[in-house]
């Protein structure tokens, strides 16, 4: 059970009953699909940049907990970033939901997100965690592609 | 479901007895009893079927057919005795009407691409339910791009029930084939099968039943169906993957250009020409799952020993206890409420997502499916992104039943 509260933080739980930045942006300059086909997870996310700063986010669909809570929080964390810092809390963020590699738990730069390190115990959970993130991506990228967590 | 003897109180199932026969049930998942409820997806398997596949490979093997030497010779017999096991189970005319595929999903491709692409043309029609599976949805897709023909859907009601009226009048002078499931994977609706191929067969349609989900639950009796195709998985029915049936009605069958080329399905073969073998052989190229086909035989053996009857009884008590349990929940919604169902628990909770109380549920040891169960437009039907679905087989319990429902009390918890 303690792995499941681990999973389920306060935080996580929150953010899925009152996701933030839930809409989209009029006239953003930045758009993308995501799409999880294992459970059928859809989102949205819309950007606008401000030369080379997220000026807004915001996202909508309809997922699980883990998917729409780091939706949420993905959109709190980017705003005011540069593309290069979110590319690279992207990276930081993945590494902490996969445990690929020795990335803390916790460790500085990932702010709230760590709240999402109880992930990397239920691997058939990481595509909920960073099917935003992927879909902000290509997003950002300029593609044209449905975002999937391949 | 076509096992009778409704009015004979079937003697009751043992289920300690039958739970000691699925080595798979005695174990612990995340320090929990292991309770199993999606057998809708694939059954576990008896003792008794992975012994005869063991020791099929152990005494018997060899590849079948024109084989003159013994282990041969023995090899045949016990893929025919299979054949012939399913054509009783299925009551069908002959064994030659039985064709081993590799599953429900090929038995369907097969009908579509050989059947399918010799009557279906231009403006054509093929008519299927809003309940199917996608493996009942999108062969029949496939072959309306390819003709120009239209795939047209048979609505159903909030219950999740065939509107039946409906379907009859979309049954069009254009109507090639009816593909229906005969029990529903996302809902557990039963459909009016017989209903069904008596409308269509008074305007000379063909009619192909998906059979996966209904072949565990009961006897199947074709000829009393009055089908022209029943397809149904090994694998559902307590038996090992790899191997499926189509039943075809054998006019029907010896109609049809052969579905893949290849070593078995021929009587000759030159470079100018080939001709080919009888029924069933015609569709059977390459070599087959030779032991699925004997563990298939064995787990018929398996439940025809245990009785389709009592087997019905056991679950029909499980389906009317659980539906009880669920529905004194607040805040659950059962999607896939028909009269007449199979086993089948499918339901959403308010505020909680389906893949979080298949996390949930896990963590108790209980298996549950959650997601689309490869039915989406079902889930648009019902506006429902995904569903959590229990489904329960012989070896299912009271007691795992109650396992269920604390487990989704518990989410609900945790998430209010």
């Amino acid at each position: 059970m303690s792995e499941l509260r681990e999973l389920y933080q306060s935080v996580i739980l929150d953010h899925n009953k009152h996701p933030r930045n839930f809409g989209e942006i009029d006239g953003a300059s930045h758009y993308a699909d995501g799409f999880n086909p294992l459970c059928g997870d859809k989102i949205h996310v819309t950007l606008t940049l401000e030369g080379d700063i997220v000026k807004s986010v915001a996202f909508t669909g309809a997922g699980c907990a883990i998917s729409t809570a780091s939706a949420s929080l993905m959109t709190e964390s980017i705003k005011g970033k540069t593309v290069a810092q979110v590319m690279q809390l992207f990276d930081s963020f993945h590494e902490l939901v996969t445990g690929d590699t020795k990335i803390e738990v916790g460790a500085p730069g990932l702010g709230k997100l760590a709240v999402f390190g109880g992930v990397r115990e239920f691997p058939v959970r990481v595509k909920c965690a960073t099917l935003a993130w992927h879909t902000m991506k290509s997003a950002l990228e300029g593609s044209d592609e449905i975002a999937k967590t391949e | 479901m076509t096992a009778s003897n409704e009015q004979m109180p079937a003697p009751s199932l043992d289920v300690d007895r039958i739970r000691r026969d699925f080595p798979i049930l005695r174990q612990q998942s995340h320090g929990h009893p292991l309770v199993f409820l999606d057998s809708a997806a694939s059954a576990q398997k008896p003792q008794q079927v992975i012994d005869a596949m063991s020791e099929f490979y152990s005494r018997d093997y060899a590849n079948i057919h024109r084989g003159v030497y013994e282990l041969s010779q023995r090899a045949t017999q016990a893929f025919e005795a299979a054949r012939e096991k399913v054509r009783a189970f299925l009551n069908a005319g002959a064994a030659r009407e039985i064709v081993f595929v590799r599953g429900t999903t090929e038995a369907i491709n097969l009908v579509a691409m050989t059947h399918g692409r010799e009557h279906v043309r231009a403006g054509d029609e093929i008519l299927i339910t809003a309940m199917e599976h996608h493996s009942n949805i999108v062969p029949w897709q496939l072959l309306c791009e390819d003709r120009g023909a239209n795939l047209v859907v048979a609505p159903i009601d909030d219950d999740g029930a065939l509107m039946l009226g409906e379907f009859e009048k979309l049954l069009s002078p254009r109507t090639r084939m009816v593909a229906v499931t005969h029990v529903s994977n996302a809902l557990g609706s039963v459909n009016p099968v017989r209903e069904i191929t008596r409308l269509a067969r008074e305007r000379g349609v063909p009619v192909l039943i998906d059979g996966a989900q209904a072949v565990p639950h009961g006897r199947i009796d074709v000829r009393e169906l009055d089908c022209d195709f029943y397809a149904f998985s090994s694998h559902k029915l307590f038996g090992p993957t790899g191997i499926g049936v189509l039943y075809g009605r054998s006019e029907l069958l010896e109609s049809m250009p052969p579905y893949q080329g290849g070593g078995e399905m021929i009587l000759t073969v030159s470079f100018e020409k080939s001709t080919w073998a009888e029924i069933p052989h015609k569709f059977e190229a390459g070599t087959p799952d030779i032991a699925a086909a004997v563990g298939l035989g064995a787990a018929l053996d398996y439940l025809g020993e245990i009785g389709f009857d009592r087997i019905a009884a056991h679950e029909r008590d499980l389906l009317e206890y659980g539906t009880a349990l669920l529905e004194a929940i607040p805040g659950l919604r059962l999607i896939g409420t028909a009269a007449d169902k199979a086993a089948v628990l499918s339901f959403v909770l308010d505020g909680v997502h389906p893949h979080d109380v298949g996390t949930i549920l896990d963590q108790e040891g209980i298996a549950v499916r959650t997601g689309h169960h490869c039915a989406q437009p079902v889930m648009e039907r019902f506006e429902v992104p995904a569903t959590t679905r229990a489904s329960v087989a012989l070896y299912n319990t009271r007691a795992e039943l109650d396992a269920l429902a604390r487990a989704i009390v518990k989410t609900q918890e945790m998430f209010a």
